[in-house]
């Protein structure tokens, strides 16, 4: 600050003291106290939050077992140069097969049998009876006991599976998640045909949500904009009527509406007393895509209803009155005046629902059937039954880049500053 | 095209209720002329905002007529009557700019592109904002909204603009200046104009006549200058401009004077406008400016003692609060001219008015 010359005084306080930095300084305590009080909340989300969602990415890619079980082997097989055709040589052979034994020493070959069966189907005990086998061997050649132990230790597919396996980081639960595998040369090739699910799975998922969103924002609209502009005493029981199915478990809205629309329920008896549907022509409408966009939309509906309501209350009907001054009929002053400024309503509504949505796990799971499963019911299978975490996060992993790829995409496009939840 | 005698507007027998319990608008019977700028004046809930929104055709009168140009408006729209509105919060579209806004009636009429572009270089030059159109209505000042709101209400040409409060939210320097502004709007285009407000002293700077609403009727009809010298009721005497109030009771009365004996003491000559028998109640009516201190003698009849209670240096005159027949709150307004005697609280003064300046009108109390 002493630079200050005749023409461009640095401007102090009462004291000497630089404005700028006496000003910093009062700011800064300021800014203090306001980190203080977020502190707390960002603890809890830096601890359940981030740090799980951290983990969970990261075990997409980590791939322990057998670089850690047979270290000798990982490090020759990740030497060895696959690409070059033929099989590996002589003292990989040797090294591999002494791993294996010292593996099944240390009781961790099921892990990599285990392991590799996931990169390459029928191949577990391959794996657990070559280890058998070449414990009772105590000399080589080792490439001939191996292959008279199992032939596909003669076959180059196997070495090339067990090349990637033993890679410390692998793409392979990506590539797996996205109905992509590697040929017999090794090369990338797409999942035989019978195999490829989690695309249509994906692909499915987000129909779904965006039917549920649209579905949700055609419901929402009148009746949040009946509670935007009825008095007080209609609106705040619509805003009950609204949230009782909010405030009500979810296991019981979704069983309720098990009760109502399965075959034998009340929707079907309803329609067959009518004589609209035959006895024996009953519709399904539960345990397929039909109950699981039935229950998710009346789940969601809430959250489409609550961002438009709140934008709605904010929109004075002096601006329709205008437009109707001006000149537009009613249906044009709704269009081109009341729908305008209700985009960002239904911008907010929108992502969340479609967010909430694309993740949705226990009504699909409960009211789906077989063909109304969706993307995180697979992964929930590969976390509980399958067992393969590694799989499970890279489809988590996808589902999140594509979250957050869609809200990238929507700041983009519409704003996220225009977006009102309150 | 129009017979130009002919009123633009009736409101013919017009009643107003919205809970079948309480009338808003009682009996409303109004004629607005052509070009005329007509201010709807009155406290809130005095039936003129109802009376406005009828008009525009937001609210249905319950019963009676409306017409316009002679025509029945009642089963029209609003989107149909062709009636220009301002509104009290503007109500500009936030997600057009200035130009857009403008160009919403137009586009509605399905003009061309280029009568579309003049009519609205047209407006904006008379609001005196060309270089705004590509703004948002959020970027704006209040006044320059306002504006804009004025310029929109008479882009499409209407023959009748009517104006909500349309000041309201405006300082009041800035308030004063949009008053002449729109008056010269007015003036130039010639337009009718309804205007609704609350504040007397904007009613009496721009209008031709002014209806007083006080309790869904129209206490008093006439021009501004009218309103304030000869008011017909104690309602329209207090609304309008400031005002002392003397109560009595009428000893004696004939055509153009009555003695009035005031309560508390004395008894005053005063002008008889809304009283008619002897021993009736009444509200004697004095404007704080018509009233003399220490007036030569034999000036006028009514004189009195008083003492000063208070005084308030106000600059162009002196706001002196005077006892004076019992009553602690009587005001005169002593005008700060050269050579006039200075007054001293607690000094004791002759007061002295005119009886033609001195109305007597209905006992009424409210207001």
């Amino acid at each position: 600050m002493a630079e200050a010359t005749a023409g461009n005084t640095v401007l102090t306080t009462a004291d000497g003291v630089p404005l700028k930095r006496k000003l910093r300084q009062t700011q800064q305590q300021m800014k203090r106290r306001a980190f203080g009080l977020v502190l707390p909340l960002l603890a809890f989300i830096l601890i359940t939050f981030v740090w799980p969602i951290g983990l969970m990415v990261y075990r997409s890619i980590d791939n322990p077992t057998v670089s850690e079980s047979m270290p000798n082997a990982t490090a020759a097989l990740q030497a060895w140069d696959g690409s070059a055709g033929g099989l590996p040589p002589e003292e990989i052979y040797a090294i591999v097969a002494r791993d294996l034994v010292q593996a099944r020493k240390d009781k961790t070959v099921g892990k990599v049998a285990t392991r590799l069966n996931y990169e390459l189907p029928g191949s577990r005990s391959l794996i657990t009876s070559s280890a058998r086998k070449l414990s009772r061997i105590e000399e080589g050649p080792w490439k001939e006991a191996m292959t008279q132990a199992d032939k596909k230790w003669g076959e180059r597919q196997t070495w090339l599976a067990f090349q990637r396996v033993s890679a410390r980081y692998t793409l392979g639960y990506y590539l797996a998640a996205v109905d992509m595998t590697y040929d017999e040369d090794g090369k990338l090739a797409a999942q035989s045909e019978e195999r490829q699910i989690y695309v249509t799975l994906f692909l499915r998922t987000l129909w779904v949500s965006l039917f549920i969103t649209v579905a949700c924002i055609v419901l929402a609209y009148p009746i949040s904009y009946l509670m935007a502009t009825q008095p007080l005493r209609i609106s705040n029981l619509l805003m009950i009527l609204v949230l009782l199915p909010f405030w009500t478990s979810l296991l019981v809205r979704t069983t309720s509406w098990i009760v109502l629309l399965q075959t034998e329920g009340v929707l079907n008896d309803i329609m067959v007393a009518l004589g609209l549907i035959g006895d024996e022509n009953r519709v399904q409408m539960i345990y397929n895509m039909t109950g699981t966009i039935v229950a998710m939309v009346h789940i969601l509906l809430p959250f489409m209803v609550l961002p438009l309501f709140s934008v709605m209350k904010t929109i004075s009907p002096s601006y329709v009155r205008a437009a109707q001054s001006l000149g537009a009929t009613p249906a044009r002053a709704f269009w081109k005046v009341y729908f305008p400024q209700t985009v960002p309503g239904i911008g907010a509504g929108s992502i969340l629902v479609f967010i909430l949505a694309i993740g949705y796990y226990i009504t699909p799971a409960l009211v789906g059937g077989r063909t109304g499963q969706l993307i995180s019911n697979f992964i929930a299978f590969h976390m509980q039954k399958s067992l393969n975490w590694g799989l499970a996060a890279a489809l988590g992993g996808i589902l999140l880049a594509g979250v957050l790829a869609l809200y990238w995409l929507y700041n983009r496009i519409v704003g996220i500053d225009n977006m009102k939840l309150g | 095209m129009y017979d130009n005698n002919e009123p633009i507007v009736r409101f013919i027998d017009v009643q107003k209720s919205y809970d079948g319990e309480v009338l808003v608008v009682k009996n409303l019977n109004l004629d607005i002329a052509r070009g005329e700028f007509l201010t709807m004046l009155g406290p809130s809930g005095s039936g003129k905002t109802t009376c406005l929104m009828m008009l525009a055709g937001f609210e249905p009168a319950t019963h009676g007529k409306i017409t316009l140009n002679g025509r029945p408006i009642n089963n029209v729209p609003p989107h149909k009557r062709g009636i220009g509105m301002v509104f009290q919060n503007y109500a500009l579209f936030p997600h057009m700019s200035v130009w857009e806004n403008l160009a919403f009636p137009l586009e509605v009429r399905r003009m061309d592109s280029a009568e579309v572009e003049r009519r609205i270089k047209r407006a904006l030059e008379m609001v005196q904002l060309p270089e705004m159109a590509g703004r948002r209505p959020g970027q704006l000042s209040g006044g320059q909204q306002q504006r804009v709101a004025v310029a929109r209400a008479l882009v499409f040409d209407p023959d009748l603009v009517l104006m909500d409060e349309p000041l309201g939210a405006l300082d009041k320097n800035l308030r004063e200046e949009m008053q002449y502004e729109i008056k010269h709007i007015h003036e130039n285009l010639g337009v009718s104009v309804v205007y609704v407000t609350h504040d007397q002293s904007e009613a009496l700077t721009m209008s031709n006549r002014i209806a007083v609403f006080n309790d869904g009727i129209v206490q008093q009809l006439s021009t501004p200058a009218e309103l304030y010298e000869r008011p017909q009721n104690a309602f329209v005497a207090q609304f309008i401009g400031e005002n002392n109030r003397l109560l009595g009771t009428i000893r004696a009365i004939d055509q153009d004077t009555c003695t009035v004996e005031v309560d508390g003491s004395g008894t005053v000559q005063a002008l008889p406008v809304n009283v008619s028998s002897n021993g009736e109640r009444t509200t004697l009516s004095l404007r704080p400016e018509r009233v003399t201190i220490n007036p030569p003698e034999g000036s006028v009849p009514n004189v009195f003692d008083g003492t000063v209670e208070e005084l308030i240096y106000l600059g162009d005159h002196i706001r002196t609060r005077v006892n004076v027949c019992g009553h602690d709150d009587f005001i005169v307004k002593v005008p700060n001219a050269s050579g006039h005697a200075a007054l001293a609280e607690k000094a004791t003064v002759k007061v002295g008015w005119d009886k033609e300046d001195c109305r007597a009108l209905d006992a009424h109390q409210s207001g």
